[in-house]
């Protein structure tokens, strides 16, 4: 027989909640959608405060922008944010043709919004897919819904490939009016993928709500009031999904978005389940728009100024104008201040994602480590446009 | 509010103000000691709560000239609403006690133009790293500039 071990005394801890832990998120983490570092102040595994860092990705936009024409930065404009690069390019294209007064004919103000609203849908499903693989294996299996999703993009790049040639940045608007009409065969194909979409949304849907841990992770996390919606300023997804009824396409219609008849999703509760029951709903009345322009698409020329490619095509007074789309992400907003040059005086990005993440250290102290994770997830940021 | 309601006030509330007319935004040119009072009047009044974004402009000798964007989102109304701070300053009050979202806009915007915000508790560089020397966005700074050695 071994020896019997005296019993050790057991040191009872007196914990009473000093003893806080700092944890780094990021840069480098495989959830942090990019280049984001948040210095999680933990209590456990309650997160009490949140310091956000961002900035790894910084490229002076606005500088650069003083320093090319106003020809050359659309195709700059659309690396702010490369995930829906056809509504960056146009933010500031429009801000362009403002200021210099140059009408757009109407069959290129449809196609803007064609190709807008497939944006829409293809930078949805990457936001579907790579919040639902953030949360994890919960939802049946890691990257079961990511792939999913970025099967159905691929659909829609296909489109944009053989409309612009290009996949990711694609250099389509252009001063008064768009670069490439619908090449033929086009319209056929996109009707066919669109339904294809709406018809595996439903499945997603299956996926996701009939799954009791998806509703445990999303609802009543990450609760945005309205009232810190409008005053930090988000867009988008996140302020509709908090109660607020704007939307810029309604609100301030530009490229005839007042021509088509869409919804928009309003869903007080404010937490990711609402987010995401807005955005399910956006991927459809985009969807909806895409429909009417196909079977609407009036003729006429595609371009007030085809081929413009040297800045002395275009004369820009002196002036400002701030004019903003609304992209997958929210408002983003191109300040221009024009001084008569071919470049512009002074160029203010208004990244939806800077605005979008702004919102995180308001939000997250109370939520556990594992929360933050899907509440950043239904911010949906992309750090391109954030660090600009 | 609505716009012609807007715009009487704002020209009854602050007579040193300068609205220019017509636009698809109200714009206010403000005399600097007014900046913060304008927004918590726009906030309350107007009735927009709705903080878009805050910026300036380097106007190289005529100074740096702070903007604020902010919007009613029930009623529509916008209001573009600056201030110049006058050759060679960069003090200019910080709208965060007004807007939440201001602090982040007016961290970047320190770390560009090197505007110094009254009354920003955590006044540091958003973008940039800390230890950066120079405000990119000023008109003096040069796009060469040779970036700092690596520590």
């Amino acid at each position: 027989m071994p020896p019997e071990t005296p019993a050790r005394a057991v040191r009872t801890l007196d914990y009473t909640g000093s003893e806080r832990l700092t944890m780094n998120m990021g840069p480098q983490h495989p959830s942090a959608h990019g280049v984001f570092r948040a210095i999680l102040e933990l209590e456990g595994e309650q997160v009490v405060g949140v310091d956000a860092v961002i900035g790894y990705l910084h490229r002076c936009h606005e500088k650069l922008a003083e320093h090319l024409t106003y020809v050359q930065y659309p195709s700059i404009a659309s690396k702010t944010d490369y995930v829906a690069a056809m509504t960056s390019e146009l933010a500031y294209v429009m801000a362009t043709e403002g200021l210099a007064k140059v009408e757009v004919p109407k069959r290129a103000q449809y196609l803007r919004v064609l190709v807008a609203e497939l944006q829409r849908v293809a930078s949805h499903c990457l936001w579907l897919g790579t919040w639902c693989m953030d949360m994890g294996g919960a939802l049946g299996g890691g990257a079961t819904v990511f792939l999913y999703c970025i099967r159905e993009r691929e659909l829609i790049l296909d489109l944009f490939e053989a409309l612009t040639g290009a996949r990711l940045l694609y250099g389509f608007h252009q001063i008064g009016g768009v670069r490439y009409d619908l090449p033929e065969g086009w319209a056929a194909q996109c009707r066919q993928t669109i339904d294809l979409i709406e018809q595996r949304l439903l499945e997603y849907e299956g996926l996701l709500e009939e799954n009791a841990f998806f509703h445990l992770r999303t609802k009543g996390v990450g609760v945005i009031t309205r009232e810190l919606a409008e005053d930090v300023g988000i867009g988008g997804p996140l302020l509709r999904g908090s109660g607020v009824a704007y939307d810029l396409r309604r609100a301030h219609p530009y490229s005839s978005y007042e021509d088509f008849q869409f919804d928009v999703p309003v869903e007080p509760a404010g937490d990711c389940f609402a987010r995401y029951q807005v955005r399910m709903v956006e991927f459809r009345q985009a969807i909806r728009i895409v429909r009417q322009i196909l079977d609407g698409l009036p003729e006429g020329p595609i371009s007030s100024r085809p081929g413009v490619k040297s800045v002395a095509q275009v004369r820009v007074p002196k002036g400002e104008i701030f004019t903003r789309v609304e992209g997958p992400r929210g408002e983003v907003g191109c300040y221009l201040i024009g001084d008569g040059g071919p470049k512009p005086y002074r160029m203010k990005w208004r990244g939806a994602s800077f605005s979008n993440l702004a919102v995180l250290p308001h939000i997250i102290p109370g939520h556990s480590v594992a929360d933050v994770v899907a509440i950043m997830g239904s911010v949906d940021p992309v750090f391109g446009e954030v660090d600009r | 509010m609505n716009e012609t309601d807007a715009r009487a006030r704002i020209a009854t509330d602050f007579p040193d103000a300068v609205v220019a007319a017509g636009g698809p935004a109200i714009t206010v040119t403000l005399p600097a000691p007014q900046w913060r009072a304008f927004a918590r009047f726009v906030k309350d009044t107007v009735g927009c709560r709705f903080f878009s974004f805050l910026s300036a402009v380097d106007w190289k000798d005529e100074g740096l000239e702070v903007i604020a964007y902010v919007e009613n989102t029930d009623e529509h109304v916008c209001v573009l609403f600056k201030t110049r701070l006058g050759a060679g300053q960069t003090a200019c009050e910080s709208l965060l006690p007004v807007y939440r979202g201001a602090d982040w806009m007016e961290r970047e915007c320190f770390d560009m133009f090197g505007v110094i915000f009254d009354g920003h508790p955590d006044l540091r560089r958003m973008l940039l790293p800390d230890d950066w020397v120079g405000h990119p966005l000023l008109k003096s700074y040069a796009v060469d500039t040779p970036y700092p050695p690596y520590r």
